[in-house]
């Protein structure tokens, strides 16, 4: 994928016109709507206008049970007022958003205002970072049901301990219009791909589930590729049958190892929520107050970095219109910025990182991960296991969740191993790991040259909101980690 | 119940629906439209940081048409009614239908509809009205009495409210047509307390049918306060096998989970760890789990379930012993049983199984006698992580609590997880408490679970 696309115009300059066509939402409309909620004495005010349609379909028993089409169309219309904000939010996609502004302004603002009326000005987005020539809604329903057949009959082939697949693929276009009272107008066009198997094998006595899935800002046809999508279901199946013959975990603390890719979560659990804005301006992260001071071993650089073309986390401009950037989070161990969006940047008096994110035109912006990765180093994987004489191994995570206040973190692997005097051994079920977010990667002693970044379906949940995130890791070694397990 | 005049323009439009749905060729159709209306409010220290209001309608159909060896099935959703996007919607619902599988179990239930429609006091209509400048002061009154206790609380994540109002309206092609109205009403509390470099958050929330049923701004801040507090010097302790006491906090987490095993989706895929065990002991006979959605008043209540089937008390577990799967019509046709009433529905989705009101039948002792009782073990007060496989019954999560000595809490602990299986937790639960407050739609007195491995330094 590349950044330019002769072809056709960039998703900024279509998503324009998209809703221009429409819902006759020109310049002028804007600007109208935008001056409505300026009747009050306010900092700032913007409108965002969705239109999505996402299409799915999934299969279980061998068949397609169902056809899933949502469309999801609406106006949220945001006032800022120092560190007030009045959001509202109409199913209805046009400019009568004006009327639930001036309501949204009077419930944080009395005083009548004196500010000049908006004058709408052209942005020029930096990116067009997933240009895409078939929209994934546009793929023929059928096309998706036969494939899903073939991944069917694929993973049944593979073993005759499978007992159950399902399998989904799931396809959206998001169409946005941002427009702000400081003259922002911007369009984007988002497409967005996704592809899950899970399997079931059964031995008679135990069963157990395998997972995998794929996805990104990119074309269907980029995952019909027979080898890419056979190697997922090859994994699903591995780690479904592998789990079967799983120990218990053990308990207690113990250096573990983390592959490379998904296991990048950790990054994302334990520092980059800490590391969000909105934490930090009210001093309620484990982290605030912390920049300049080393939170992570030397040579331990995280990045946030929502530029990345046909990731699942990129952007070409955040939810409030600002581009998106590679932003530097930790550099060789040492804290060195927070992600911010507009509201919070002011605030804290610095410039947003373009990372104000919505789940959609019924959530307000917050300051949110794209894709987070750290930076490879220069250690051989298979040197790091060797050094470990009795640790854990975690290849692959289920989720994780953290308490930003207390920076106490955890994550669920569904694939790891014991080492055993620098050998991988037995596989493990059930391993949580729980640590202290400021001081987890201050414990990282070796780090891989193998940074990979996951397959795509990461989804960060945060005040009820959810949006697509990518994380990445190269292989790392973290000393003295506190293991959940049965095994005491 | 009376209908009233919104709620026929929304039966109106249901049934243009469902017309579309039959013009464009479905042999059954159903229909579930829903309208909101909310407003949230919060206060962080003596400012208001947020109000928000909201409107949203969300029309979702089904569509079945037929195919050779059954029905062929499609859903879609929208949120623009106006009538010409609703008969291009049905059309592209039985378009799509067409191009998925014909499956010999798909279909909407026949009969058994709900006929008497109980009023289960889903509203008070006095909170119709209510203003913002009205949630504002109980927000206000939350986060200062919160903020009053102690000078250690000095910060905070704010003080929440939510008033939140519903109208759906469910109609099918066998003839059933009906609606409701419902609220939800709540006030969360989120204070932090700092004591040196530690730095600690917790919370107390109350939610309700009615502004009346809410708990006290102000008691809702002083508990929260006295949660957080309690968590100052938490600490670490050693890896261990020790007696573990949830609190009605989060035992309602144990008791979603179990339930979740007993969805009726969930047993014929087989990934539930309990799905040969129906008529069997799966738990300790001090365990009886109901579910009922008809309780007065209460969150999980309604009158029809999301395929019009009436609501009613199930009993999951009485003593120990598995009573019964949750089923709606497909799953139940899938095991050859009837529809539970469990249907549940969003616009945006088909028909799935869920709970309405479920609990564990109290038992005896207050918590503070529970914790009397324990020579040496851990209280737990908040869970985080999704440590827990539906399959195999693993369970493994991050918690935070108390630590207990001799019948007394001596100090907090933190940065430690709770493992074992969930099967052999619920063989083991050998104290139930007396005390069941509903906060959401699951509610849990304080259990004791005989022994846990507890993963620490």
């Amino acid at each position: 994928m590349s950044e330019s696309n002769d072809s056709q115009p960039s998703a900024a300059e279509r998503g324009l016109a998209f809703f221009q066509d429409r819902f006759d939402l020109d310049d002028r409309s804007l600007a109208t709507a935008l001056d409505t909620a300026l009747e009050r004495e306010i900092d700032y005010a913007d409108l965002y206008f969705e239109y999505t349609t996402t299409d799915s379909v999934a299969l279980e028993e061998g068949i397609v049970k169902s056809g899933d089409r949502h469309l999801e169309q609406g106006v949220g219309v945001r006032a800022v007022k120092g560190e007030r904000q009045g959001y509202a939010h109409s199913d209805d996609l046009s400019v009568d958003g004006a009327k639930i502004a001036a309501g949204t302004a009077r419930a944080i603002a009395n005083e009548p205002s004196t500010q000049a009326p908006v004058a709408i000005a052209s942005q020029t987005p930096s990116h067009d970072l997933y240009p895409v020539e078939l929209a994934p809604t546009d793929v023929p329903v059928a096309t998706k049901v036969a494939w899903l057949g073939e991944i069917d009959a694929y993973a049944r082939a593979k073993d005759s301990r499978i007992t159950q697949v399902m399998a989904s693929i799931v396809c959206q276009q998001k169409h946005i219009l941002i427009a702000a009272s400081d003259g922002t107008r911007v369009a984007d066009i988002l497409p967005l791909v996704r592809i899950n198997v899970q399997v079931l094998a059964s031995d008679g006595t135990k069963r157990e589930i395998g997972y995998q899935g794929a996805g990104g800002r990119f074309e269907l046809g980029v995952l019909q590729d027979p080898a890419r999508w056979q190697a997922l279901v090859d994994e699903a199946v591995r780690v479904a049958l592998l789990n079967l013959d799983a120990e218990p975990c053990p308990a207690g603390t113990m250096d573990v190892v983390l592959g490379p890719g998904w296991p990048g979560i950790l990054l994302h659990e334990a520092i980059g929520h800490g590391l969000e804005g909105d934490f930090n301006r009210k001093k309620t992260s484990a982290f605030s107050g912390r920049l300049g001071q080393r939170v992570a071993s030397e040579g331990v650089t995280v990045i946030d970095d929502g530029t990345l073309p046909g990731r699942r986390g990129s952007l070409n401009v955040d939810d409030e219109g600002t581009p998106t950037q590679r932003n530097v989070l930790i550099e060789n161990g040492i804290l060195v910025g927070y992600m911010q969006d507009r509201l919070n940047a002011k605030l804290m008096g610095v410039a947003p990182t373009g990372n104000g994110r919505r789940e959609s035109y019924a959530h307000v912006p917050l300051p949110r991960m794209t894709n987070t990765f750290m930076l490879a180093g220069q250690d051989d994987p298979e040197e790091i296991l060797k050094s470990v004489d009795n640790g854990l191994y975690a290849v692959s995570f289920a989720g994780g969740q953290v308490d930003i206040t207390s920076g106490k973190f955890v994550f669920s692997a569904s694939e790891a191993y014991r080492i055993e005097n620098g050998r991988i051994g037995a596989p493990v079920k059930g391993a949580t790991l729980i640590g202290n977010g400021p001081d987890v990667l201050t414990r990282v002693s070796r780090i891989g040259h193998d940074l990979a970044l996951d397959e795509g379906v990461g989804t960060c949940g945060k005040d009820g909101q959810g949006v697509p995130v990518g994380v990445g890791l190269p292989t790392i070694r973290i000393d003295a980690l506190t293991v959940g397990g049965t095994q005491g | 119940m009376t209908r009233t005049d919104p709620q026929q323009e929304m039966e109106s439009i249901v049934e243009r629906a469902l017309d579309a749905a039959k013009r464009a060729g479905a042999s059954q159709a159903d229909v579930l439209l829903v309208q909101s209306e909310d407003r949230e409010v919060r206060v962080r220290g003596t400012e208001i940081e947020f109000v928000k209001q909201a409107k949203e309608r969300g029309l979702g159909i089904r569509t079945l048409v037929e195919g050779r060896g059954g029905l062929q099935t499609a859903i879609v959703s929208t949120s623009d009614l106006a009538p010409d996007a609703i008969d291009r919607m049905a059309g592209e619902a039985v378009a799509l239908a067409r191009a998925t599988a014909p499956d010999p179990t798909a279909g909407i239930p026949a009969d058994g509809f709900a006929t008497d429609l109980p009023d289960l006091a889903l509203f008070d209509p006095g909170d119709r009205n209510v203003s913002l400048e009205a949630r504002i002061d109980d927000a206000r009154r939350a986060e200062a009495a919160a903020r009053e206790v102690d000078p250690r609380i000095d910060n905070s994540e704010g003080s929440q409210a939510s008033s939140g109002f519903a109208s759906i309206t469910y109609g099918n092609s066998h003839g059933f047509m009906s609606s409701y109205d419902s609220a939800s009403h709540g006030l969360f509390s989120e204070p932090l307390a700092r004591d040196g470099d530690s730095m600690q958050r917790d919370y107390w929330m109350t939610a309700a049918r009615s502004l009346s049923g809410l708990e006290d701004a102000a008691s809702v801040g002083r508990r929260a306060a006295q949660r957080v507090l309690r968590r100052l010097g938490a600490k670490r302790i050693p890896t261990c096998e020790v007696p573990v006491l949830f609190d009605g906090i989060t035992a309602p987490s144990l008791i979603g989970q179990l339930t979740s095993c007993l969805s009726g989706y969930a047993i014929y895929r087989e990934s539930s760890f309990l799905k040969d065990r129906l008529g069997e002991s799966i738990a300790s006979d001090l365990v009886t789990i109901i579910d009922d959605g008809r309780l007065p008043g209460a969150l999980g209540s309604k009158p029809f379930d999301g395929e019009g089937q009436p609501t009613r008390r199930n009993l999951l577990v009485t003593s120990g012993r598995l009573e019964s799967w949750l089923l709606d019509h497909y799953s139940g046709r899938k095991l050859g049983l009837p529809s539970t009433g469990s249907a549940s529905r969003g616009s945006g989705s088909g028909p799935h199984v869920g709970t309405t009101n479920l609990w564990l039948e109290p038992g005896e002792g207050s918590l503070d006698e529970l914790i009397s009782e324990i020579d040496r073990g851990l209280l737990v007060t908040e869970l985080i992580g999704m440590g827990f496989n539906p399959t195999t019954g693993d369970y493994s999560r991050g918690a935070v609590g108390l630590w207990i000595e001799k019948g007394e809490i001596v100090h907090p602990v933190e940065e430690i997880t709770i493992a074992g299986n969930l099967g052999d937790m619920f063989q083991q639960i050998d104290r139930v408490g007396s005390e069941l407050v509903w906060r959401g739609r699951t509610a849990a007195p304080p259990l004791r679970i005989a022994a846990m491995t507890v993963a620490g330094e």
